[in-house]
């Protein structure tokens, strides 16, 4: 009796086990999901930053598992998807070793400073050294710092290069070969499907180092472009077009996605040019300045042989007035004959750069008028009809402190940029239609976040800096969420164009920025 | 006998219990295996759990039940719109009884019942979609009860008795959708106490008119546990000032009510071989407005965890045949309503309405001693289902999905009479 019970037990056991409860239609069993025209078994995703996951100024694990391909692989694995690997790194702190020599910083992370929340770099030394080769082939062909010809550069693997800049410490950890290029090794794993998002680089080094770099618009030779500088539209349009050749090769299809406005980049609209705040008595005194500027510039112009007239109509680009309440900071521009001084105030669509020294425009009049005592002295002695000493009147000339093109983004600059990207977008856009590939428009997409913002299940995402939660903490890359809303549109458009049925992604599962007080 | 002790003694110290809604019916193999229908069944001393007042009129003087039963239960959830999709991996659930009844006199009984009927334990994948509002649950409570059953007649009698339960929780979830420390880790609490204790009772009455025909009742009160000063872990929280929590252990207090529970229901002997038994159980489920954990520091902000649940109704059916002088097969079905309402369909118990299917047999080992077996199929209808009441800066974040559950208890006894 005892043995027979047992035996029911046990059978009844092994019944149970295969008695799991099934949904009439199973999401894990491809019950529900259809790939349509594409082909998901291998996707490969090529492109710069954006694509590997990097954010808060650096590439670390976390950033890497949520990837926008990362993401869309997960995906994908419901309509017959295989696995996406990623070369990750050793660690989630992010920085960089080239020999033991720390050559990239650690992640940020949101700190307090002084009470404020700030963005400070994790502590602790980096694990990831980029000599370590890691010998598999990656699906995430994702290269931060990546312009769109360097894609094509063979060699940009190459760890003897990184030092002179020829090569990319990134990408040497798993290129294939010293010689081997970024699209050479994501065509030799003959992707099925892939994504290509290039050309943020190729104007945003540019922009973000203020403009300091030369627009190479008519140079075709990007061998001799220097690193913040701009490529060339003919250039790009060539190298995207080889891209899209060695990808399509043997895929089922495609997604691209073009560039956004950096004027929709918190790395470029967090600091206010207006953020000059006067009460009535400094911006009385600030104009008073001006005032006695305007009067010392024209004598130092008609010492300089400018016939007094037009000395007089030249300086009196200088007499700003300032009101009480915001005012728009001072910026430098090239000295020229029509403006000797070289500086004036900022126009409203002009930009200021996240990493400007904000303590120095609040505290030592920086992007205004550095008034030193000895200054406001020769404003007295003006002010009582005298006349200053030529070394008097050069303090007040000098005392003049506007904000270095390194730290802003001028008209002219904000143009240049914004033409190179519309010829790269019109490309992208092109190339799409022509390859009939799926599109993303991230340009109208970063706009509607940063105007409307984005809302989901459970809040509303915005560009605005640490709290949006769409950028990250270094103002230019996305956070998890940011590119989960990334790879929900990705997907929304390839289900457009394949006919395909990929579910989306709720970015309300997605973090944002990482609090921590260790750092260093 | 003494053997049989030690396992209850052993079943009291491991005490995982049933996932799937908290109240877990099965208190006995012999009812279980007809539709855990029993109130107006008098054949065992299952009668002690089901009807106090019932025991009176067991013709044995001593009569004991003892039984445990495994709890198998899978819940799947799934949410089509974006391809999520998560299983529990609970542990194997026991609940278990242990009956004792002792005729004094003729027209007096008394008895003394152990037994687990809430209890859940749940387990989800770690960090799954829902962590936010549960990564795993384990809930139990004994009830221990001693009963007086007197016959104020040939046909009536009452019976009752004060129950002691004694309890315990632990619970984990994730902090909020999105928190990670350092290293992404998620952050998460985890609730826990033991030892908890409170009292309740139980009344009954039978009315028998004829020899073949019984009428019982039953109401087992509501008891409110209380969980004072119990431990909650938080970890994984990164090391910031701008996040209001840190990791360590902070007391809470919180309070689950084990509603009140009405049955109703009759029992015919057809004939010498056959027996058909009917019970309507009304859970009071409305006392579980709330799961709300209060931290003691103020500091810490409480959990608010809205359950509204209803009142719910579960119909019992079921039969028993002779098949011979020595072996009894039984059968029954119910029909087992919801206590959740719409928009509160909560993971950490993810009940809607369901059907049981159950058969069993007793084998008459010698004149005293049987062994009962009984086997419980649990079907849940596939059901689209959220919680709504998960709260986000003010606003409502539903967490929704397809839930698919199902569960099997094969369960053991025996009973002894003198």
């Amino acid at each position: 009796m005892k043995n027979y019970l047992k035996y029911i037990g046990i059978s009844a056991c092994v019944m149970f086990l295969s008695c799991e409860p099934e949904f009439d239609d199973q999401v894990q069993e491809n019950d529900i999901y259809v790939s349509g025209d594409a082909d998901f078994s291998n996707f490969v995703s090529v492109g710069n930053s954006l694509t590997s996951g990097y954010a808060d100024n650096a590439l670390y694990v976390q950033g890497q598992k949520n990837s926008f391909p990362n993401t869309m692989a997960s995906k994908f694995a419901l309509v017959g998807g295989g696995e996406f690997k990623q070369p990750l790194m050793a660690d989630n702190l992010g920085g960089l070793l080239l020999s033991g020599q720390q050559i990239a910083d650690n992640r940020l992370v949101l700190s307090v400073v002084s009470g404020e929340p700030s963005p400070e770099i994790l502590a602790g030394t980096p694990a990831t050294e980029i000599t370590d080769k890691l010998s598999d082939s990656y699906n995430n062909m994702g290269v931060p710092g990546a312009k769109s010809f360097h894609l094509v550069a063979p060699g940009y693997g190459n760890p003897a290069g990184i030092a002179t800049g020829q090569a990319n410490p990134y990408f040497s950890r798993f290129a294939s070969s010293e010689s081997a290029s970024v699209i050479e090794d994501a065509a030799a794993q003959n992707p099925s499907f892939f994504s290509l998002w290039i050309g943020n680089n190729d104007i945003l080094s540019f922009a973000t180092s203020g403009g300091l770099g030369v627009d190479q618009t008519g140079n075709l030779d990007p061998t001799t472009y220097g690193p913040e500088d701009i490529t060339d539209p003919n250039v790009f349009a060539s190298v995207y077009n080889d891209l899209l050749d060695a990808l399509t090769a043997n895929a089922s299809g495609g997604v691209v996605f073009n560039i956004p406005d950096v004027t929709n980049i918190p790395f470029f609209t967090t600091v206010p040019n207006n953020a000059l705040a006067l009460d009535q008595a400094q911006a009385q005194g600030l104009t008073g300045f001006f005032q006695a500027f305007t009067g010392i510039a024209t004598q130092a112009l008609i010492q300089q042989g400018v016939p007094p007239a037009q000395a007089q109509a030249l300086a009196s680009q200088y007499e700003i007035t300032f009101n009480e309440g915001p005012n728009k900071f001072l910026i430098a521009v090239e000295e020229s004959q029509e403006n000797p001084f070289g500086f004036r105030q900022m126009t409203e669509e002009e930009l200021l750069l996240l990493t400007i020294d904000q303590g120095a425009l609040q505290n030592s009049g920086y992007g205004s008028v550095a008034l030193s005592p000895e200054v406001m002295q020769v404003l007295g002695l003006l002010q009582q009809g005298g006349t200053p000493t030529p070394q008097e009147a050069a303090l007040v000339l000098d005392a003049v402190n506007p904000i270095a093109d390194k730290d802003a983004l001028d008209t002219d600059e904000i143009q240049t940029v914004q033409a190179a990207k519309e010829s790269y977008n019109a490309t992208i856009e092109g190339l799409a239609q022509a390859n009939g590939l799926a599109f993303v428009d991230v340009d109208a997409l970063m706009e509607e976040v940063s105007t409307t913002g984005i809302v989901y299940e459970s809040g509303i995402m915005t560009s605005t800096f640490v709290t949006g939660g769409a950028f990250s903490l270094d103002g230019v890359h996305l956070t998890p969420r940011g590119y989960a809303f990334i790879a929900s549109e990705a997907i929304r458009s390839i289900n457009a164009t394949y006919n395909s049925t990929v579910p989306t992604v709720n970015i309300g599962n997605f973090g944002t920025v990482t609090y921590s007080d260790k750092v260093q | 006998m003494k053997k049989i002790l030690l396992l209850a003694a052993l079943l009291l110290s491991t005490s995982a219990i049933y996932a799937g809604g908290y109240r877990v019916a099965a208190q006995g193999q012999r009812a279980l295996a007809m539709g855990h229908a029993g109130v107006a069944v008098v054949n065992s001393a299952e009668t002690a759990f089901f009807n106090p007042s019932g025991i009176v009129m067991l013709e044995d003087r001593l009569n004991v039940s003892v039984g445990a039963t495994a709890v198998i239960s899978n819940v799947k959830w799934q949410n089509t719109a974006t391809g999520e999709y998560s299983e529990t991996d609970s542990p194997v659930g026991t609940p278990f009884y242990a009956y004792v009844t002792y005729k004094i006199n003729e027209w007096m009984s008394a008895g003394l019942s152990v037994y687990t009927p809430y209890g859940s334990e749940v387990e989800w994948e770690k960090d799954w979609s829902g962590s936010h509002l549960v990564n795993n649950i384990d809930l139990a409570a004994i009830y221990i009860q001693p009963m007086i059953s007197i016959k104020l007649s040939d046909h009536v009698s009452i019976g009752g008795g004060p129950i002691f339960v004694t309890g315990h929780v632990k619970f984990n979830r994730n902090i909020d959708q999105t928190l990670t420390d350092e290293e992404g880790n998620r952050s998460n609490v985890t609730i826990e106490d033991s030892g908890v204790t409170s009292w309740g009772w139980s009344a009954s009455f039978t009315v028998a008119p004829t020899d073949d025909f019984r009428v019982a009742f039953n109401y087992r009160s509501k008891i409110i546990v209380d969980a004072e000063n119990g431990d909650a872990t938080f970890s994984n929280i990164p090391d910031s000032g701008l996040v209001p929590a840190e990791n360590g252990v902070k007391q809470f207090n919180a309070s689950l009510p084990m509603p009140a529970e009405m049955t109703i229901g009759a029992a015919w002997q057809m004939d010498e071989k056959w027996l058909f038994a009917f019970d309507y159980n009304r859970t009071y489920w409305e006392s579980y407005e709330n799961l709300d954990i209060d931290f003691v520091d103020p500091d810490v902000a409480d959990s608010k965890n809205p359950r509204n649940y209803k009142n719910s109704s579960v119909y019992r059916f079921g039969a028993e045949y002779l098949a011979s002088d020595n072996i009894a097969l039984r059968a029954g079905y119910y029909y087992d309503q919801t206590p959740v309402r719409e928009g509160y369909f909560a993971p950490e118990t993810p009940r809607n309405d369901s059907q049981g299917f159950t058969a069993g047999l007793s084998y008459q080992v010698t004149d005293n001693i049987a062994i009962d077996a009984s086997f419980l199929y649990v079907r849940f209808k596939e059901t689209e289902a959220s919680y709504d009441h998960y709260i986000v800066d003010g606003e409502q974040v539903p967490f929704k999905g397809t839930y698919k559950s199902n569960a099997f208890l094969p369960g053991i006894g025996v009973t002894y009479k003198l």
